[in-house]
């Protein structure tokens, strides 16, 4: 299979007068062509710094400090900034967490459509219904209204639809989506996956998909990487991970969420926080929150180690976890 | 209602605040600039005898109009007076007049502001629309009319400055107070029985009061600039007191032969000006920081 | 609510409190010591001018038939006549506020200029070294006495280097615009310090939203982003403060004219204060809160126009 994109070594750190914030430490993974590759993790594990790295969209302070970014063969990262405004929209475009805060409040939907249009040069005629056909294909009806009405006037589902439709405007061929249903109602989640889902069949993208909810992962995503201190922790294909999860920071996770198919339905959150980024720990960043730490754990951290075909996990114990068993039947 | 309610001396206020971070000046940096040009300040104003020249009245006809040198660091006017002895002497009509003019609108805005935002109602309705009748005049418009109706001399300018004043102090505890009565904690506090004048005094006077002290530091300086502007119109302080805004009101008809005159107490004027802004400045974002 | 109706009700709401403020100048008249008649008249008048006047405002009747009396003044313009200058309050008032309201104009431009320029690249610098001069040329500028940068202006550019008159407004448009470029950059000065401040931290917040990072994302070109997104958004609260700063102008103007010898209403008030012309003084103190009124209600409007979150009712 075709990668479309692969990221080596990224760091990606926050440098503040008297600390940095290390978010992103040495990020390795590859999207295939046409996959759905989920990034998984607690809310501040790096999640987001590393999809904003993709789009070179990092704000101040924050800055991408090594490694590559590599896209259809070309490394992101050696552009200059006019050419990557280039690859931004038509080939990778992103979707945001908050769509109350990611369409600008001030603009209506037409005018922040037409200028996600605006480098096809089509006539205005055309513009006015492209801009209905997208609005059209992520479900929102009368478009033909809708496109002068401003962000506050939709409905929080209806503006996750509208960022949707403004960001595939282009017809990229990788799509990021951060969060992209977290801040909706549960309900309404569900329509928003089934929506990305089908766009993703109709348009043939490939999407890295950044959530904190398994659940999502599971219908969703091909592969997947878990998250923790701006590390990957695990990798494999999702069947793979939910079947034979094999880092306790990844068993963790399955444990904390709610699952009504099987007989000891308990939640064990975990207990703990993570650690500062600003000043990480020389061992294991999991090993105060681990069930399975010894001694070596605090010391030193184990290196992230392929453990079966396409199985990667960064553990000194994984003998341990052998008979560990996951949320589904492999 | 879209109201906008804001105006020039509440800007400088959420201007003020707004600004997170200075690191030429840093957090304590412009608080301590502001400080020692303050402090400065304050000592011309306690000590002018030790550190002027001259007798900043005496007349020396022989001396008039006299270049800066160092007999007379800032020149002479027209009457052979130093202007760095007058210039000095005025630092504590203008610092008192600054002080003054702010501290009573402080208090009166705040008693109302507290009252009406807490206890809302017919209140809080009197209030907003004689907010609205004073809010129809320009500050300096509505001050100089009143001291024309009082006439000239500092006390009615006193006065005036204290009627038109309160208005912006009642205006920003209100909003502060309406949006603290909502908080759960006050709410508790009137399930728990607690009286009306403990809930104002200990829990909603100091949340509320914090934001109108930050802007009362700004505030002396347009009260300063205020009182100096009457006086250079011959409407606040009376000759021969020396003000710096009457020195300024004295060179004007020399601006063409001694500029000095001119221009040392408007100097003074703005050292005074900065120090408070700074210090304004400063504590802003302490108390910001603190807030956190 | 559509914006004609939202018109109208404002300026239904300005009726009340006009009838205040209106209340309030005529009791503040009669708070001189003195009767309003010799007040307005002067003592120099004659017994039958002064019976002529207190037929003329009524003050041989009750209080409020007085004040009906003055209202009636009010809106059919007359204003009464001026002690000092002896014609129409309404004549002297609408020569001078040409001068005013060029000498606003210019404030205006001026401030905006200056702000944009200043406020917009300390937002975009913001800690580096620019933004730190610009916020503490801000900083000084707002504790600067008008009136004395006025006159150092006045040395430095018309004394030492001849290229402004001292003062004074002229007879033709030419001389006017000459005459007014010193006042107005004066003037401007406080004002484009709070814009610029206003303009930089508008500049900082918006720098940290989603929305211009998703803008960027769309594959739109910088230029754009700023101009569409970052200005466009910065300047909501910019142009009202302008807007509203144009109401305080009047207040400045004031004492600006009188610096620079401008033949304005600001100028007019103080003359007529030093004369103790009653008539003009409370004519012009009328005039100034019509038009901060006026401009209130125009900025609500425009604030609307420019943030459609606002709602109109």
């Amino acid at each position: 299979m075709k990668k479309i994109l692969e990221i080596n070594g990224l760091v990606t750190s926050f440098i503040l007068k008297d600390e940095t914030i290390q978010a992103v430490q040495d990020v390795s993974f590859y999207v295939n062509q046409g996959e759905t590759f989920g990034l998984v993790g607690e809310s501040g594990c790096g999640k987001s710094a590393t999809c904003r790295s993709v789009l070179r969209l990092i704000r101040d302070p924050g800055k991408i400090l090594n490694g590559e970014i590599i896209y259809k063969g070309i490394d992101l990262l050696k552009l200059t900034d006019e050419e990557m405004v280039n690859y931004r929209g038509s080939e990778i475009a992103m979707i945001f967490q908050e769509p109350m805060t990611a369409l600008n409040p001030v603009l209506t939907i037409r005018k922040q459509i037409y200028e996600a249009l605006k480098r096809q040069k089509l006539s205005k005629n055309d513009m006015e219904i492209k801009a209905i056909n997208l609005l059209k294909k992520v479900g929102i009806s009368s478009p033909e209204q809708r496109l002068d009405n401003y962000p506050h006037q939709f409905s929080g589902g209806m503006r996750q639809r509208a960022m949707i439709a403004i960001s595939l405007a282009s017809e990229p061929a990788l799509l990021v989506a951060d969060e992209p249903t977290t801040a909706l109602d549960v309900t309404i989640q569900d329509q928003i996956i089934k929506l990305i889902n089908n766009l993703k069949i109709e348009m043939g993208m490939s999407i890295i998909l950044v959530t904190h909810d398994l659940g999502v992962v599971a219908q969703m995503c091909d592969r997947v990487a878990v998250m923790y201190a701006g590390k990957i922790m695990e990798s494999a294909d999702t069947l793979t991970l939910f079947s034979t999860p094999r880092h306790p920071y990844t068993i963790g996770l399955m444990n904390s969420i709610p699952h009504t198919d099987k007989e000891h339905g308990k939640l064990i959150p975990i207990e703990g926080n993570p650690p500062n980024l600003s000043n990480p720990p020389i061992g294991c960043p999991f090993e105060p929150r681990c069930r399975y730490s010894e001694e070596i754990c605090k010391t030193k951290e184990a290196e992230l180690i392929e453990i079966g075909e396409g199985h990667k996990s960064r553990c000194h114990f994984i003998d341990k976890l052998i008979d560990v068993k996951g949320i589904i039947e492999k | 209602m879209s109201k906008i309610n804001i105006d020039a001396k509440n800007t400088i206020d959420i201007s003020l605040s707004n600004n997170k971070k200075t690191p030429l000046l840093k957090r304590s940096m412009s608080i301590n600039v502001g400080a020692v040009m303050v402090s400065i300040m304050l000592v011309f104003a306690i000590f002018p005898n030790l550190i002027a020249t001259h007798n900043p009245t005496d007349i020396d006809f022989g001396a008039m109009l006299q270049a800066p040198s160092s007999e007379h660091y800032f020149g002479t006017d027209n009457y052979g007076r130093d202007i760095f002895s007058r210039v000095v002497y005025s630092t504590r009509i203008d610092l008192t007049i600054g002080v003054i003019a702010t501290i009573v609108p402080l208090i009166v805005g705040t008693i109302l502001g507290l009252l009406a935002g807490y206890y809302g109602r017919w209140i809080d309705t009197i209030l907003m629309r004689t907010l609205d009748v004073f809010m129809a005049f320009p500050f300096m418009v509505l001050v100089i009319a009143i001291v024309a109706v009082l006439g000239p001399g500092i006390n009615n300018v006193y006065i005036a400055i204290w009627l038109v004043g309160w208005k912006y102090y009642a205006r920003l505890v209100r909003s502060k107070v309406l949006v603290i009565k909502n908080s759960e904690y006050i709410q508790a506090a009137k399930v728990l029985g607690y009286s009306d004048a403990r809930i104002i005094l200990r829990h909603i006077l100091p949340n509320a009061i914090s934001s109108a002290i930050v802007f009362a530091a700004s505030d002396v300086v347009m009260c300063m600039l205020a009182a100096a502007s009457l006086s250079f119109l011959g409407l606040g302080v009376q000759p021969p007191t020396p003000e710096w805004g009457s020195i300024i009101a004295d060179g004007r008809a020399y601006i063409s032969t001694a500029w000095w005159i001119t221009a040392f107490p408007g100097l003074f004027l703005v050292i005074a000006g900065t120090g408070f802004s700074l210090f304004g400045d400063g504590l802003s974002d302490l108390i910001r920081t603190k807030g956190r | 609510m559509s914006t004609l109706n939202y018109i109208m009700k404002r300026i239904l709401q300005i009726i009340p409190v006009m009838i205040i403020v209106t209340i309030l100048i005529f009791f503040m008249i009669r708070l001189i010591p003195g009767d309003p008649v010799t007040v307005l008249l002067g003592e120099k008048a004659t017994p039958e001018m002064v019976k002529l006047l207190t037929i003329k405002m009524g003050l041989d009747k009750p209080i409020y038939i007085q004040y009906l009396f003055f209202m009636k003044g009010l809106v059919t313009f007359d204003l009464g006549n001026s002690l000092h200058y002896k014609i129409p309050v309404f004549d002297l008032i609408n020569k001078r506020f040409v001068v005013t309201i060029t000498l606003t104009f210019f404030t205006v431009i001026f401030s905006a200029l200056i702000s944009f320029v200043t406020g917009y690249m300390a937002g975009l610098k913001k800690d580096k070294i620019e933004d730190q001069i610009i916020r503490m040329g801000a900083l000084v500028a707002l504790s600067m006495p008008q009136f004395w940068v006025g006159l150092i202006l006045l040395i430095a550019f018309a004394v030492k280097i001849n290229i402004f008159p001292v003062g004074g407004w002229g007879t033709t448009w030419p001389e006017h615009l000459r005459a007014i470029i010193l006042p107005a950059f004066t003037q401007s000065l406080m004002t484009a310090a709070l814009l610029a401040r206003n303009l930089r931290n508008g500049v900082v917040d918006t720098l940290k939203m989603d929305f211009v990072d998703f803008a960027r994302s769309k594959g739109l070109d910088e230029r754009s982003v700023k101009r569409d997104h970052i200005i466009r958004n910065a300047l909501i609260s910019y142009i009202t403060l302008l807007s509203m700063r144009m109401a305080y102008m009047l207040g400045g103007s004031i004492i600006i004219e009188k610096v620079f010898a401008l033949p304005g209403i600001g100028a007019l008030m103080i003359d007529s204060i030093y004369s103790r012309d009653y008539a003009v003084i409370q004519a012009v103190v009328i005039i100034f809160a019509v038009i901060v009124i006026t401009i209130n209600i125009l900025t609500d409007i425009a604030y609307s126009f420019l943030d459609p979150r606002v709602k109109l009712d």
